[in-house]
């Protein structure tokens, strides 16, 4: 276990921010944090790096007690705080030896840390500038790449796209996902294809409660409890969608049939199931016995943000 | 105390005052300044003397010491950057000390120059060079505790004008304390003497140095260092 956040709260004055949260990331995962802005997601974040203290609760950094092994922990972790803060008038490799005498890379290391993570950042033409030069999608990269100067085991990265432009989020992204083959990443954004395109699991976060925690495909499949198909038929003249409808409400665990299109007899409508039970072989059954021209027949996954609004508003009363 | 933490801040700090405007204003304005008085004197009234080296510093480093600390740690409060600095795996108290050490070494060099007065007096008259040892080792002493009060300063506001108004009002307290005592009862004359920054700059620049002075130089700059560092790590808990 890389990442182990137990019972952990964090008041600020009477406000709660972090309230009574328990998860885990697992050694070489990446974790999608999500939530809205102002559910606790940066607060967990600094209380995991030391930036904070937790009001109560415990976390453990492999193995480590982020409060009694606080500077051990801070050796195994990289940082990349939200607004990617950094020093503007300094040029990019001398922040990146800053960053590496800090974090306590032996002096020998330096050079060589220094030109692998110019490297893998692409900051090779940049590195003679000042930071306060460079465009957004560059500081980027230098907040990565001072991250990552010391080889951490865990990475933990705060909206690490927020405001770049298309192209260079799917720049970080990648390299992000490059980076997560061999590292614990936790990940936190409320951009949600950025946590379909990266992340294994995720972990959902509103008003200070995880609210989910799974893997995405695990979280579209139990949100409703029950699934949903839709269908697009051909029923001979006459026939009314209620008429349909009727026939359709006789297999049993069906909650709803609601239409979505009718043109030119051609019928398309979505089933609700109360469990999560397959009736697709059923329905098959039934267009066979009534003699409907089945057209289409498939599965509807949630997506992610019909799981992330529902959680994200069901439970904000 | 990791000391390659508190050189690395230090090294960093050195750099960003020399590669902005601030050390060489600091540095040249002060010796304008200076250099006005000590002339003055030299060709005015004819005296081979640093007094006025001495007796001035401490009155212009009034302002010069919370200007060269002001931005130190407000500024990082202001752009974010204490946040990357406090999650490496670095201590408070290494932090602040390292930019404390960095401030008073700027001070340093500005001092430095004016040693061609003490050459140029040595030309022209005799001096008593143990005075003038004690003068500067008052001043570097003087220019601590200044320096030491200002960080703190800094540390509690990530406005640097506030900052700076912050430093100068208690810096101008301790520079003021024994220039108001004949107006107090004896007892409390005593004990704000103690507190005094001038009271005890004065025992060393006239050549005696005596272990009170140095201790409570140490102890003031010490006081002041260590509640910034708490200024710090209170954050923490925030």
């Amino acid at each position: 276990m890389s990442v182990l956040v137990s019972n952990l709260s964090k008041y600020y004055g009477d406000a709660k921010a972090v309230d009574d949260i328990s998860f885990e990331v697992h050694s070489g995962e990446i974790l999608g944090f999500l939530g809205p802005n102002g559910a606790g997601k940066t607060t967990t974040m600094r209380i995991i790096t030391s930036y904070h203290s937790p009001s109560s609760g415990t976390i453990k950094v492999e193995g480590r007690d982020v409060l009694t092994e606080s500077l051990e922990v801070r050796k195994l972790v990289g940082y990349l705080p939200e607004q990617n803060p950094l020093y503007l008038d300094m040029n990019v490799l001398e922040y990146l030896e800053y960053a590496a005498q800090l974090q306590g890379v032996t002096k020998t290391m330096i050079p060589q840390r220094m030109r692998e993570m110019v490297g893998v950042c692409g900051l090779g033409d940049m590195k003679h500038k000042d930071i306060g030069q460079l465009s957004k999608g560059y500081r980027q990269r230098v907040g990565l790449a001072a991250a990552m100067i010391h080889d951490p085991r865990v990475l933990i990265l705060d909206e690490p796209t927020s405001g770049l432009d298309p192209n260079q989020i799917v720049e970080i992204r990648s390299l992000i996902q490059d980076l997560g083959k061999q590292k614990t990443v936790v990940l936190s954004t409320h951009i949600l294809p950025e946590v379909q395109a990266t992340c294994d699991r995720v972990v959902i976060i509103n008003r200070g409660k995880i609210v989910a925690d799974g893997p995405i495909a695990d979280l579209q499949r139990n949100l409703h409890g029950g699934e949903k198909i839709v269908l697009e038929i051909e029923v001979p003249d006459g026939q009314s969608f209620d008429m349909v409808s009727v026939q359709v409400k006789n297999i049993p665990a069906i909650a709803t049939v609601s239409l979505i299109d009718e043109r030119n007899g051609v019928k398309r409508f979505s089933v609700e199931t109360t469990q999560a039970i397959d009736i697709r072989r059923d329905l098959f059954q039934l267009c066979v016995q009534k003699g409907w021209g089945l057209l289409e027949l498939h599965r509807e996954q949630t997506s992610l943000e019909d799981i992330f609004r529902q959680l994200t508003s069901n439970s904000a009363r | 105390m990791n000391l390659n933490n508190i050189k690395s801040i230090l090294r960093k700090e050195l750099r960003s005052f020399f590669n902005s405007p601030v050390a060489y204003i600091v540095i040249i304005v002060y010796l304008i300044l200076l250099g006005w008085f000590f002339t003055s004197n030299l060709f005015v009234y004819n005296l081979a003397t640093l007094r006025t080296v001495f007796e001035m510093t401490p009155f212009l480093l009034l302002f010069f010491a919370p200007a060269m600390t002001m931005r130190l740690i407000s500024e990082e409060k202001k752009s974010g950057t204490l946040e990357l600095l406090i999650t490496k795996p670095i201590t408070e108290s290494e932090i602040i000390t390292g930019k404390f050490l960095a401030a008073w070494t700027l001070y340093f060099f500005t001092l430095l120059p004016t040693l061609s007065y003490y050459i140029t007096l040595t030309i022209l008259g005799s001096l008593d060079t143990g005075s003038v040892i004690g003068g500067y080792l008052g001043l570097l002493l003087v220019g601590a505790v200044f320096l030491a009060v200002s960080v703190f300063g800094s540390s509690v506001t990530e406005n640097q004008v506030v900052a700076f108004i912050i430093s100068l009002f208690i810096v101008f307290i301790l520079f003021m304390l024994d220039k108001v005592l004949f107006y107090l009862p004896t007892s409390v004359a005593t004990i704000l003497e103690y507190i005094s920054i001038d009271y005890h700059f004065s025992n060393i620049a006239r050549g005696v140095i005596d272990s009170r002075d140095i201790i409570y130089y140490a102890s003031a700059v010490g006081l002041s260092l260590y509640f910034a560092t708490a200024v710090l790590q209170k954050r923490r808990w925030a």
